[in-house]
């Protein structure tokens, strides 16, 4: 070998480590991106369903009067009006009618559900007092939480005279500028546009005072101006003098896991879709998996090979590739149309979902049964098994763990589906839990789409909980699919 | 196990329950859907009677279904965010569906928005079509590919901004009504075009129908939540919403005003805002009796507590319909008057 022969064959050598040197850089690159649009993906959804999880309620004495609630007929009780008579009484200085109404709108038009539950399940309650949770509005619970704006407080420097001329009180101090809001005197105020010379709008009657002193009166200020929020200057205002006297409590939202959907955000949950969902993959699965797993092994181990299986076998690989809405066509004709099944129910969502998953289960069954050696088929047959025998008693068992976790990640893909179901009318409002599969129900990602398409802000949260319990339902089982992989897995 | 499964899906398949059904049934508009799910919700609550499905799928699709016949296998509402056609009138009529009520519940406003921190200005009907039409006249009258990027390019008096706008896909209710509202209008208000309506109302149509390609006006998906997001990143760009969204999300947006009027719930009602489009539900007359709960849901529907000035459906943004006109479109759907065919245009 010359000088110079030498001196190329070292500068291939030194290109090809760079090369692959090169290479691996690309593929660390490739992961990291990916790693990371994953995690911020996750890590932003997760953010914006924290304040789903757990709500606002105010936690109050409440009478239950038995002239509001009969104890003859207690589930046709006015639940709502007695918990807002406590409400109010929180409040006694808030009188004229109009502001009774606003902080009556603070509370949820379903307020009265624990209470309800709670006095169905036991009517020797009916005259006694008990304390209950009671639900707020969304905008309310927003508002506690800090989502809608920030509130700084602080506390009142020097003196405050509070001037009282029949209805009208007039305030003068340091810091009372025109639009300021006061704490003071167990009352509250905002001052005129003009200022401390005319009298100042009452928020909240305070009680009899005429110089309150220093540090014992407070200023509050918003960061969103009243415009751009649904709770208004006065609202706000009660809700934090509520807070001081702690009548919220943050508890965790039982309703977004135990109801179904709902308009009002506060109420909305995903139980309905829930159980939808598992309605819609049991028949499924009660469908396309024995089918599939009967196709694929007569497909494989007994089907002649001829012209007829091979087209049989394109179709089916073709089949796998269609997109889902042309299941939904195809469900909305020959289910709806020439069946006449009822539209929204679980039962044809589930026939639907079924033959798109189909293809996916014959093609992973058939890879699993030819992946089993021939060696233990011929092994069987030696000893004088049939060949359904060989079959039944050795290949299927073999090739389970394959099939399942075919079946597992087709029903994964199929659980996150709503196009097809657009077309058979499961793509709706519906309130009630279904118990049958005649009902009509929704699945999860059509309340996931339905929710992110509401202009309410508390819907936004929501969707993002639900997103969240969609992917955990996602992950447990692909690890169940791993589990069931690892566990009957055979090596030979 | 196996055999029994293959047994439960063959009746599955044949049976064919075609029982009678104890819930009403709505499809439609997504506009109008989260006023009538809020209804559905509140009737559930109150009558004692199932709570109705209302599905999602939008005006056409809704018509489509509702007409399709009568009986428990049809809906029997349907939510509409523009007026019956006359074609899906006939189709109806064809399909046995002869007994129509319409019932006008209130008006949905478009709003032209943006980031609530951007300085605002006004914009007429006639600006908008020049800043967003595929085609514009130019000053002779002759139709030219739109050659304005910036507002101060069509009107020196708006401000020196990049046009940039975020507007529903064509499969949106909203995106029809903008067109009609504004894009047909702003067309028509030049000498030209409307020269060219007369003569050939074919080509008219193409003009203001079709929105520029040129990346300046993009379709964002009907997700209107996703456009609100966006426009608080960019103060340059805009948003067509409808008004529910603005009113909602007043923190981040705000709209402008159109000809000279801002949105609000007082001008839209009044119709001093002219970009509002009118709401409908449409009832199978021929369903009363058959499907319980129709009149009554109608009754909910219409009621002062629903769709009245302070119902609960205004708090969810729709606009009321003004006193006169309220008690008329009561009258008339609680006594079911039918949709005649002179009545539909």
């Amino acid at each position: 070998m010359t000088e110079k022969q030498r001196k190329v064959q070292a500068g291939n050598i030194a290109r090809r480590y760079a090369a692959e040197k090169r290479f691996r850089l690309y593929g660390v690159a490739a992961l990291t991106v990916t790693t990371a649009f994953l995690a911020v993906l996750l890590v932003d959804i997760v953010w914006r369903s924290l304040p789903a999880y757990l709500q606002y309620n105010a936690v109050m004495t409440v009478t239950v009067d038995a002239s509001k609630i009969d104890p003859a007929k207690p589930a046709a009780g006015d639940f709502e009006g007695v918990v807002k008579a406590a409400w109010r009484e929180q409040l006694p200085s808030v009188e004229s009618r109009a502001d009774r109404r606003l902080l009556n709108s603070l509370l949820s038009n379903a307020g009265g559900s624990e209470l309800r539950r709670q006095v169905l399940a036991d009517p020797s309650l009916i005259g006694k007092e008990v304390s209950v949770p009671v639900m707020l509005s969304d905008d309310a619970d927003l508002y506690l939480k800090g989502v809608v704006t920030g509130v700084a407080r602080a506390t009142g420097d020097g003196p405050l005279q509070i001037r009282a001329e029949g209805e009208n009180y007039f305030l003068s101090g340091r810091g009372i500028d025109p639009g300021a809001i006061v704490l003071a005197a167990g009352g509250a105020f905002k001052i005129a546009p003009e200022g401390s010379s005319a009298p100042a709008e009452v928020i909240a009657a305070p009680g009899p005072a005429a110089e309150v002193p220093a540090g014992q009166w407070q200023l509050l200020s918003f960061d969103t101006p009243e415009t751009g929020r649904k709770i208004g200057d006065r609202q706000a205002v009660w809700l934090e003098m509520l807070r001081d006297k702690n009548v919220f409590e943050r508890q965790v939202a039982w309703n977004f896991f135990l109801n179904g959907d709902s308009r009002e955000a506060e109420q909305a949950g995903i139980l309905g879709s829930i159980v939808g969902s598992l309605m819609v993959v049991f028949v499924t699965v009660a469908l396309s998996l024995p089918v599939g797993v009967a196709a694929a092994i007569y497909l494989e181990e007994f089907a002649p090979k001829n012209r007829l299986t091979e087209l049989i076998e394109v179709n089916i690989n073709n089949l796998a590739a269609v997109p889902s809405i042309i299941f939904g066509l195809l469900g909305l004709a020959v289910f709806l149309s020439f069946f006449g099944m009822p539209r929204s129910v679980p039962l044809v969502g589930g026939l639907v979902i079924a033959l798109m998953s189909l293809p996916t289960i014959i093609i992973a069954s058939r890879a699993a049964v030819r992946a089993v050696p021939p060696s233990i088929r011929e092994a069987a047959l030696g000893i004088g098994a049939s060949h359904q025998q060989a079959v039944f008693h050795h290949v299927l068992p073999l090739a389970m763990p394959g099939i399942m976790t075919g079946t597992i990640l087709a029903l994964a893909s199929a659980i996150g589906e709503t196009a097809p179901l657009l077309l058979i009318g499961m793509v709706a409002f519906i309130v009630d839990i279904p118990s049958g599969f005649l009902d009509s129900a929704t699945v999860l990602p059509v309340q996931i789409y339905l929710w992110s398409d509401l202009p309410e802000k508390a819907f936004e949260a929501r969707t993002a909980a639900a997103i969240v319990v969609l992917l955990v339902i996602m992950m447990v089982l692909n690890a169940l699919a791993i589990y069931l992989r690892k566990r009957f897995e055979r090596r030979w | 196990m196996k055999r029994f499964l293959f047994a439960a899906s063959l009746i599955a398949l044949t049976a064919v329950p075609a029982l009678a059904r104890d819930q009403i049934r709505i499809v439609g508009s997504s506009t109008v859907y989260p006023f009538t799910t809020a209804v559905a919700e509140e009737f559930g609550k109150t009558s004692g009677m199932k709570t109705p499905v209302v599905e999602s799928t939008g005006t056409g699709g809704g018509f489509k279904l509702f007409c399709a016949g009568v009986g428990v296998d049809h809906p029997d509402f349907t939510n509409a965010s523009r007026a019956i056609k006359k074609g899906e009138y006939e189709d109806c009529a064809k399909n046995g569906v002869t007994e129509v009520v319409e019932i006008k519940v209130g008006f949905d406003g478009l709003a032209f928005a943006h980031a609530a921190s951007a300085t605002a200005f006004d914009v007429t009907k006639q600006q908008l079509f020049m800043a967003l039409a595929k085609q514009v006249p130019d000053k002779e009258g002759k139709l030219v590919a739109n050659p304005y990027t910036m507002w101060n390019e069509i009107d020196a008096a708006l401000p020196a901004q990049k046009i940039e706008v975020y507007g529903p896909p064509p499969t949106s209710g909203t995106r029809d009504s903008f067109m009609e509202l504004v894009m047909e209008k702003g067309a028509e208000s030049f000498d030209s075009l409307k020269q060219m309506k007369k003569d050939d109302a074919k080509a008219f149509e193409a003009v203001w129908k079709s929105m520029r390609e040129d990346g300046l006006f993009v379709e964002a998906g009907e997700n209107d939540n996703l456009i609100v997001q966006k426009l608080q990143g960019n103060t340059n760009a805009f948003g067509i919403f409808g008004f529910a969204n603005v009113a909602e999300n007043a923190a981040q947006i705000k709209a402008i005003a159109v000809d000279g009027v801002v949105p609000t719930f007082e001008t839209i009602s009044s119709g001093e805002y002219k970009v509002a489009r009118p709401l409908f539900v449409y009832a199978k007359k021929q369903h009363v009796g058959v499907v319980p709960g129709m009149a009554e849901f109608v009754a909910e529907y219409t009621s002062e507590k629903a769709t009245g000035e302070d119902g609960y459906l205004s708090e969810k943004g729709l606009i009321a319909l003004l006193g006169d006109e309220s008690a008329k479109v009561r009258e008339s759907a609680n006594a079911m008057t039918v949709l005649t065919a002179d009545m539909v245009k």
